[in-house]
């Protein structure tokens, strides 16, 4: 991640991802589907929010035009950076999207409650998997008018 | 996939819309899309907010799983109707997406403001609107999964199985 300040153009999309297949997954779905996305990976809640706040090693990072939030992660959970996102005013207009494996209602009731964009299902089914991928880089990343840079 | 409106009851969407031709090109949408889905449609922002409150003629109305608020409304604004929803915590969690010809960023900007689920502006072209229909259709309706029941319900139920193991 060293040339992040030269990576001012395109499209900046933030995933928040501890499985190593999912993020290879993703990655590769978003290289064939639209090269303008640069998929920016944090492994943990807390990573997730240094990115964001753009502190120590992430001073460079550039803010997000799209984040895509697993729920169950390492240090700090899902639910709580989906939290702390939506209660800062800096940070709360960047499109959430929560992107887990649980289709437990409260799971999903919760996600909502804490304004979650929207929320999607990780399905098991690799091709699958990769159709869903493209259908947020086909929806939200082109349908969807998203907030300015600032 | 799934199936849209894969559970015994139809998946609710509620257009706020005050332009004719556009709610009957949402209505054609939908049908071709799903027998499924059951679309209400209001025609101002004032009649919006007692559909979601269950007011006077609305007494009856369901809740919906999704809905599709233009911006500019007579009587009360999409703004001002977002604003409303967001604000209550009873409706806050029903995903809310802007459908409007503005491409203003102000709008865009004040509507992720007030936690809009997503904004999408109108084409003026009919094909493209009705393209545009089917995508959100396909995404909203069919991969994102849409809260099915209010909190209330939820800890209901959750309490209720706890007490019949």
């Amino acid at each position: 991640m060293k040339d992040m300040r030269e990576r001012r153009n395109g499209t900046q999309v933030l995933l928040v991802e501890d499985s190593p297949g999912d993020v290879r997954l993703t990655l590769e779905t978003f290289r064939d589907t639209n090269c303008a996305v640069h998929l920016h990976v944090v492994a943990d809640g807390m990573e997730a929010m240094s990115f964001l706040r753009r502190e120590g090693t992430n001073v460079g990072a550039p803010r997000p035009d799209l984040i895509l939030l697993d729920l169950n992660l390492p240090k700090m959970d899902g639910r709580q950076v989906l939290a702390l996102i939506k209660e800062d005013n800096g940070l709360k207009t960047i499109p959430t999207v929560i992107l887990t494996t649980s289709a437990a209602e409260a799971d999903i009731v919760r996600s909502y409650q804490l304004q979650a964009n929207c929320y999607l299902c990780k399905p098991v089914d690799l091709e699958v998997f990769e159709n869903l991928v493209k259908s947020i880089n086909d929806f939200w990343l082109s349908e969807a008018k998203l907030p300015a840079q600032n | 996939m799934t199936a849209i409106g894969g559970d015994s009851c139809p998946v609710e969407v509620l257009l706020v819309e005050d332009s004719p031709g556009d709610v009957r090109l949402t209505k054609e949408a939908f049908r071709e899309a799903s027998a499924s889905i059951h679309l209400s449609v209001v025609s101002d922002g004032v009649e919006a907010m007692a559909f979601l409150r269950h007011d006077g003629a609305h007494a009856n109305a369901p809740r919906p799983n999704l809905i599709l608020l233009d911006l500019n409304l007579p009587k009360m604004d999409g703004r001002e109707v977002l604003a409303l929803i967001k604000k209550d915590a009873g409706l806050k969690m029903i995903p809310t997406v802007i459908l409007t010809t503005s491409v203003a960023e102000t709008d865009i900007a004040q509507s992720y403001e007030l936690q809009v689920n997503c904004y999408v502006s109108k084409p003026a072209q009919w094909d493209a609107f009705a393209s545009l229909m089917k995508n959100i259709i396909d995404f909203w309706l069919s991969k994102v999964k849409l809260p099915q029941k209010r909190p209330m319900e939820l800890a209901r139920n959750q309490l209720e199985s706890g007490l019949h193991k």
